[in-house]
């Protein structure tokens, strides 16, 4: 029996989500609503008039070869953040989850990362990999490597999908450990007498029962390597070298802010927005609909 | 199908002995039941003889060879687990069969074993299901056709039928039974439940606080209990216990009796005040209270007259029925 608190008129409970409501008014409807519009428009250069374009900023985009690379960059980015943060975490966690003594101070350290705001996070791996006087690079530097991804496109992909990747680990490395613990010890161990060794017990049973926590992750991750991951791009290569780094988000931000196209940058916001309604589409229909054992 | 020997097999968690040196030869085709309360090791010993928890001292010997140090899948034993332990995300037919597949066996031959398993145990129409489609008896069967197919030496049974209603256990136990003797496999079978002991085993063992306080046939063990605990443990209601003090003996001994050999009469060994008659129908149950508060049980045939709620009344039975026990719980 589900248990409903029933109301008697319609004043009480609507105050009771007004505040809710507000905020999503003010910090999301008004600002898609302001970047749907603005895409429409092509705004002189001292924002004194707007010219109507209809859908003349998104043909533009559509057109121009540098938005469509970044596409690339963002499908690439984002694979490589969400594979290496989930395997990372996943790796960790089955050997979190085999320790019997010593786990909870493992999980607590393994946490702490996530405590990092990606901005923080950025300049910290910056400092490491600092072209000059970054501890990392000195070492790669003895060894004969000579790393600078401030011209060096592959480097600089690397070290914003390591430094993404790195604070996301924790928050993966939970929800694999959770859902390790969440498998019967019995299963495992019926699976170990019917002659089935640590890969084949993880191939066969590990892994599917696992399976509704990798796509719950799966998404989660993906939607934070598309959106979240703005603040170490922004520290560590502000989108480049020539772009390499640039992925969807940074560029509604360089070519709106730094580039002063404010209507190519409202279109490119509500490309955004579609594809984020698509995920969370595809989150909501397929995760909220749990696999029950 | 093999013998099975336990030579002083010994348990420990660190400095915790949990398991204090546990003996037995079991033939080939017997069915052993180790039975105990919780926490008295019965379940660590059979993981023990499984391989899921290492030995610390002595010998676990399948078919005379040693196998201390085997993986739990080179022992050639099948485990029965409390939660049945199924596979969920995977058919009734696949959990029968993941052993064999592991084992790269021929798929016909696969497909024929786990079709006459499943025609032995009535889960023929249940092939396609999955394990939560099932009722918990049918679980309990697809985990007794897991075991079956393999065709181990040993069966190990942790508890298996505790998660069960009251009646469906007494069918599965007949039933469990049943299929050991045609099957004719070696069975090790862990239960706290002396019912299950008693009707299941050819011989028990009843374990107690990490020791083997008697091995032996369940009649056997019950007429001739070796301690205190073994006979306050199986039979139910259990023993009758009374300080030899109160006898007028060595204070330093205790006297079992059980209910069925102790009689309510005008004048007799022991006083005692009833306080209430339970009629069961086919017998009646008669609790009393001596003098120095030990509780007594009598149970008597349902024809014969019970006393009334409060009366003051004498205890009698036979000598050759007294048990008598040291003060470290032995037989003397």
């Amino acid at each position: 029996m589900e248990k409903r608190v029933t109301f008697k008129g319609i004043w009480l409970p609507l105050l009771l989500v007004l505040p809710q409501i507000l905020i999503t008014a003010i910090f999301f409807f008004y600002p898609a609503g302001q970047a749907i519009w603005q895409s429409l428009f092509i705004p002189d250069p001292f924002g004194l008039s707007m010219q109507w374009v209809g859908l003349g900023n998104f043909e533009y985009l559509f057109s121009d070869r540098y938005y469509r690379a970044s596409f690339v960059t963002t499908a690439v980015f984002s694979i490589l953040v969400t594979v290496v943060s989930m395997g990372v975490a996943l790796y960790l966690a089955i050997l979190a989850d085999r320790l019997i003594k010593g786990s909870g101070t493992y999980r607590t350290l393994l946490i702490w990362p996530y405590a990092v705001a990606p901005a923080v996070a950025g300049v910290l791996w910056l400092f490491m990999f600092n072209t000059r006087v970054g501890v990392v690079t000195w070492y790669l530097g003895h060894l004969g490597y000579d790393w600078n991804h401030v011209l060096n496109e592959g480097e600089a992909m690397g070290l914003v999908v390591v430094a993404s990747a790195w604070g996301r680990i924790s928050y993966n490395f939970l929800f694999f450990l959770a859902g390790l613990q969440a498998i019967p010890k019995s299963v495992i161990e019926a699976a170990a007498i019917d002659g089935a060794h640590f890969w084949t017990r993880f191939r066969t049973i590990v892994w599917p029962l696992l399976s509704p926590t990798t796509f719950f992750l799966l998404v989660v991750n993906i939607i934070y390597a598309f959106f979240e991951t703005f603040g170490v791009i922004h520290t560590i290569t502000s989108g480049g070298p020539q772009q390499a780094t640039t992925i969807l988000v940074y560029k509604v931000y360089s070519d709106g802010f730094v580039g002063q196209d404010l209507g190519s940058s409202a279109a490119q916001s509500v490309v955004l927005l579609f594809i984020v309604s698509i995920l969370t589409v595809v989150q909501f229909k397929y995760i909220e609909r749990r696999v029950h054992y | 199908m093999a013998t099975l020997t336990l030579n002083n097999v010994k348990k420990s968690f660190g400095k915790t002995d949990v398991i204090h040196g546990v003996s037995i030869d079991v033939e080939d085709g017997e069915f052993i039941v180790i039975v105990g309360p919780s926490g008295c090791g019965k379940s660590t010993l059979l993981r023990m003889v499984a391989g899921l928890e290492t030995i610390s001292d002595g010998e676990v010997q399948i078919g005379g060879r040693r196998v201390n140090e085997e993986e739990p899948m080179a022992r050639d034993i099948a485990m029965v687990f409390q939660n049945y332990a199924l596979y969920p995300h995977m058919s009734v037919f696949d959990n029968m069969a993941y052993g064999l597949k592991i084992a790269k066996v021929d798929k016909a031959e696969i497909a024929e074993r786990v079709a006459q398993a499943a025609k032995l145990l009535q889960l023929e129409p249940y092939l396609n299901r999955k394990p939560r489609e099932l009722s918990g008896g049918q679980r309990q069967r697809v985990a007794m056709g897991r075991a079956i197919v393999r065709k181990p030496a040993v069966f190990l049974f942790d508890e298996p039928l505790s998660n069960l209603d009251a009646k469906l256990r007494v069918q599965m136990r007949l039933e469990i039974r049943a299929l050991q003797r045609e099957l004719g496999v070696t069975a090790l079978y862990v239960t706290h439940d002396q019912v299950e002991a008693m009707t299941m085993a050819d011989r028990m063992i009843v374990m107690n606080g990490g020791v083997a306080d008697q091995i032996g046939k369940p009649l056997e063990v019950y007429a001739n209990p070796a301690t205190e605990f073994v006979a306050g443990f199986i039979g139910s209601p259990p023993t009758n216990f009374i300080d030899g003090a109160l006898l007028g003996r060595n204070g330093t001994t205790r006297m079992g009796v059980r209910p069925e050999h102790m009689r309510v009469s005008d004048s007799g060994k022991l006083k005692a005040r009833v306080t209430y008659c339970e009629a069961l129908g086919a017998e009646t149950l008669v609790h009393l209270a001596c003098a120095d508060g030990t509780l007594v049980t009598v149970r008597q045939d349902a024809a014969a007259a019970f006393p009334e709620e409060g009366a003051e009344v004498s205890l009698d039975w036979d000598i050759s029925h007294e048990m008598n026990f040291d003060l470290s719980g032995q037989r003397v």
